[in-house]
């Protein structure tokens, strides 16, 4: 079957790819191979916009936006790789390591991390700014997994799967600021949270070591985020493909 | 249904009984002379008219703010046909007097007098705070007999929607809530817009520290308000608004309760507003106390029962705003000059303040000056006069040192740049913006990293925990703030923190994060020396 999709042409770092007229610019990044770093992002869900580790800059007017959220456009030029784009991206990940505790030697998804890989694909290889080091009481009185919100990046991905995709809307968050903290119900320990289905997706789609399988040793916690791509997918066409490959 | 208010006879009753008084003692009871004691001091005053048999001769009438709040309670007596003598600072005892000694006595109480002849009342122009110490907030009778509702009157019997809309375009105004669009503009925007619903949103959630422009105007001209948000519903074909108004103003919420009932069962709002064809429901919303839904997408998902965090946009909110539907956000302030603008036309309007910045500006003067509280001046009025005159000079002899607009989004002009008119583009051209009309002025004591500590820790506390430089940016800056002022910084902190400035503010997802390291920049930008000064020569030491 042919594609009939209607598709414009634009250019990433000058270079002229051919995108989709109702793709983002994030996912038109990827279809063309050009690595834009993005954490909050997961194909099959909402679009979050949080992280913002996905800003890239539109030429036009120098300014900077998400690439999730950024509808690609005729003609549009967008810029990736600049010193400017880099620093910056650097200095969100540095954040986001400095308010957590994400000690890579000790933590289940040591290896099998987004977060981790973030850093290693922007070259973060030390955090500037003062390690905050929280003290968050570790949920695991749930039988299969465990949510340790020290390691959690507030990407919502939990929350978006288990409300868009299983239907059970058990993960919200909960405060604001510093103190915003993903919470089960309300605010109830997970294991006693009814709504909650045993499905796993929202560990699954964690990018982090935050949700675990109960008895994962260091390095142990494999994600399967991608999963959630064909699973949203399934639902929409009602036939289990991979939209990303080609028939 | 009942027959709409006809408000000729009500203005025409209400003055007829105004007039059986030879005495009117009118007493400030907003919300700043209420704390500093108004309701022992109106007490005392009814005693007094109780105990002299003055009952007959004395109307005593419970009023909105007069202004200078630092010199509350304030009182103002009209004699009729006459004079009118405003008392400050007045305590039960001094209350009990001014009724004893000044209306049954003739004697005028002078050791409590307050000048009215002082650049502070002068120099003001009142469009939104007209009716602030003159009429009762409780009372729709009282705000009809000062010509309420007959712009309302006007719009609906005289003008088509477009004509309203002509007229608020040709007055120029832009939006008072801080960024200073174009009101017509977003008018012309939602009008254009195809849609069966649409929602209008007056938004109340003022939140800058200081500020209580939008809450004088909630609390003590309530019908202000609604008959503005009438006529812009009229004007955009809107039959659904809202009131947004933080939780924290619970008397706001009361009196905008009330007047929306009364206004209701005078045909003023619900179904044929004035047996016309326009109908507009109003309703209050109460936000749960964060700064955040001052911003336009939280404020919308606050309204829908969502948590109160921003999104993208765009969309905006005038084609995607509340339940989808186009929605149109103005501030309280915007709303409340409308009826005059549609009364006396927007070419008048237009003629006031500065061609690019129209109308007046309602301030709230705060900090370290004589005379703290709310004015009304045109817009371009030059900060020197608003410090100086209006302000009455920096106290104890004190120089001035800088102040600040635009609460934790703006940032300070210092006193190189008394002379700036306060105008929007102005503002904005010294690294400030006019922002909701927070004005702290600073004297020559104050340490400028100290404010900038300040407003940090503020925006740090208001995150609402969305995005990460807002989130966890706020957190490191505010850090970094904290040790430079404690003296244990070092010059590898400043460059930090100036790199930190700008992440925050060009990766940040809503105003509140791009807004943040405003007056961290503008204080390095100005006062660079005294970040130096206290980080002195340590280079890094890396632990």
């Amino acid at each position: 079957m042919r594609d009939r999709r209607q598709t414009v042409e634009m250019t990433f770092d000058g270079v002229e790819v051919e995108a989709y007229a109702d793709e983002s610019v994030l996912q038109a990044a990827r279809r063309n191979d050009v690595f834009i770093p993005s954490l909050c992002f997961l194909e099959g869900l909402s679009v979050w916009g949080g992280c913002r580790i996905c800003v890239v800059e539109v030429a036009e007017d120098h300014r900077l936006r998400p690439a999730c959220a950024t509808p690609v456009a005729v003609d549009m030029e967008i810029l990736v790789d600049t010193p400017r784009l880099r620093s910056y991206r650097r200095s969100i990940l540095e954040l986001l390591f400095a308010e957590g505790n994400h000690v890579c030697a000790v933590c289940v998804s040591n290896g099998n991390c987004e977060l981790q890989d973030m850093a290693v694909a922007c070259g973060m290889d030390h955090v500037r700014y003062d390690e905050k080091d929280p003290r968050r009481a570790v949920d695991a009185s749930h039988s299969k997994y465990v949510f340790d919100p020290n390691r959690c990046i507030l990407c919502t991905r939990c929350v978006r799967v288990c409300d868009e995709i299983e239907g059970a809307h058990v993960w919200d968050i909960s405060e604001r600021g510093t103190s915003a903290e993903l919470v089960t119900e309300l605010n109830k320990p997970w294991g006693e949270a009814l709504s909650c289905t045993w499905c796993g997706k929202c560990v699954a789609v964690c990018p982090t070591g935050s949700l675990f399988y109960q008895g994962s040793a260091i390095g142990e916690m494999h994600h399967s985020a991608d999963m959630i791509r064909i699973l949203a997918s399934a639902r929409r066409r009602h036939e289990w493909v991979d939209p990303e490959v080609p028939a | 249904m009942a027959t709409p208010i006809d408000l000729h006879e009500v203005a025409e009753r209400e003055l007829e009984a105004r007039s059986r008084y030879p005495w009117r003692l009118k007493a400030c009871a907003s919300t700043a002379c209420l704390s500093a004691g108004a309701g022992a001091s109106m007490t005392a005053m009814e005693r007094a008219v109780e105990a002299d048999d003055l009952a007959l001769d004395v109307q005593l009438i419970p009023t909105g703010c007069m202004g200078l709040c630092s010199r509350g309670p304030l009182v103002r007596l009209l004699r009729r046909g006459g004079d009118e003598t405003m008392y400050q600072n007045v305590t039960p005892e001094v209350g009990a007097d001014i009724v004893r000694r000044h209306v049954r006595d003739s004697q005028i109480v002078v050791d409590s007098v307050l000048d009215e002849h002082i650049p502070f009342f002068e120099s003001q122009q009142r469009i939104v705070l007209a009716n602030g110490g003159i009429i009762n907030p409780d009372r729709i009778e009282s705000y009809v007999a000062h010509g309420g509702y007959s712009a309302l009157h006007k719009a609906l019997t005289a003008m088509t929607p477009e004509e309203v809309l002509e007229q608020v375009r040709a007055s120029g105004i832009r939006g008072r809530g801080g960024a200073g669009y174009p009101t017509g503009n977003k008018w012309s925007l939602l009008a254009a817009a195809p849609d069966d619903t649409k929602y209008l949103v007056a938004n109340g959630d003022e939140g800058d520290p200081g500020a209580y422009m939008d809450r004088t105007v909630m609390e003590d001209d309530p019908h202000r308000l609604l008959e503005g948000m009438a006529i812009a519903a009229y004007a955009v074909g809107a039959s659904q608004a809202y009131i947004y108004v933080r939780a924290e103003y619970p008397r706001a919420v009361e009196r905008l309760d009330r007047a929306i009932r009364v206004a209701r069962r005078n045909r003023l709002l619900g179904r044929r507003i004035l047996d016309t064809d326009f109908d507009l429901e109003i309703a209050v919303r109460i936000g749960a106390g964060a700064f955040v839904c001052g911003e336009e997408t939280a404020l919308m998902a606050s309204i829908e029962g969502r948590r109160g965090t921003p999104r993208l946009r765009p969309p905006y909110p005038t084609e995607h705003g509340l339940w989808g539907a186009p929605t149109m956000i103005n501030n309280v302030e915007t709303l409340a000059n409308i009826p005059a603008i549609v009364t006396r036309g927007g070419e008048w309007f237009a003629s006031i303040g500065t061609p690019n910045s129209t109308g007046t500006k309602v301030f709230a003067l705060a900090g370290d000056l004589v005379n703290i509280g709310l004015i009304e001046v045109p817009m371009g009025t030059t900060l020197r006069h608003i410090v100086e005159d209006i302000g009455g000079g920096i106290p104890n002899g004190k120089a001035f040192k800088a102040a600040q607009t635009g609460g934790p989004s703006g940032g300070c002009i210092p006193a190189d740049h008394l002379d700036t008119p306060v105008d929007y583009d102005s503002l904005r051209q010294l690294g400030s913006i006019m922002g909701s009309g927070g004005l702290i002025v600073m004297d020559e004591d104050v340490q400028m990293p100290d404010v900038a500590k300040f407003f940090m820790e503020f925006c740090m506390d208001e995150s609402c925990g969305k995005c990460t430089p807002c989130r966890a940016g706020t957190v490191q800056m505010h850090g970094i703030l904290d040790r430079i002022t404690s003296g244990s910084g070092t010059a590898r902190d400043l460059r930090d923190l100036e790199h930190l400035c700008r992440v925050v503010r060009d990766t940040s997802l809503c105003g509140l994060g791009q807004s943040a390291p405003n007056p961290v920049v503008s204080t390095l930008h100005y006062f660079r020396e005294e970040y130096e000064e206290l980080v002195g020569d340590r280079e890094v030491v890396d632990a």
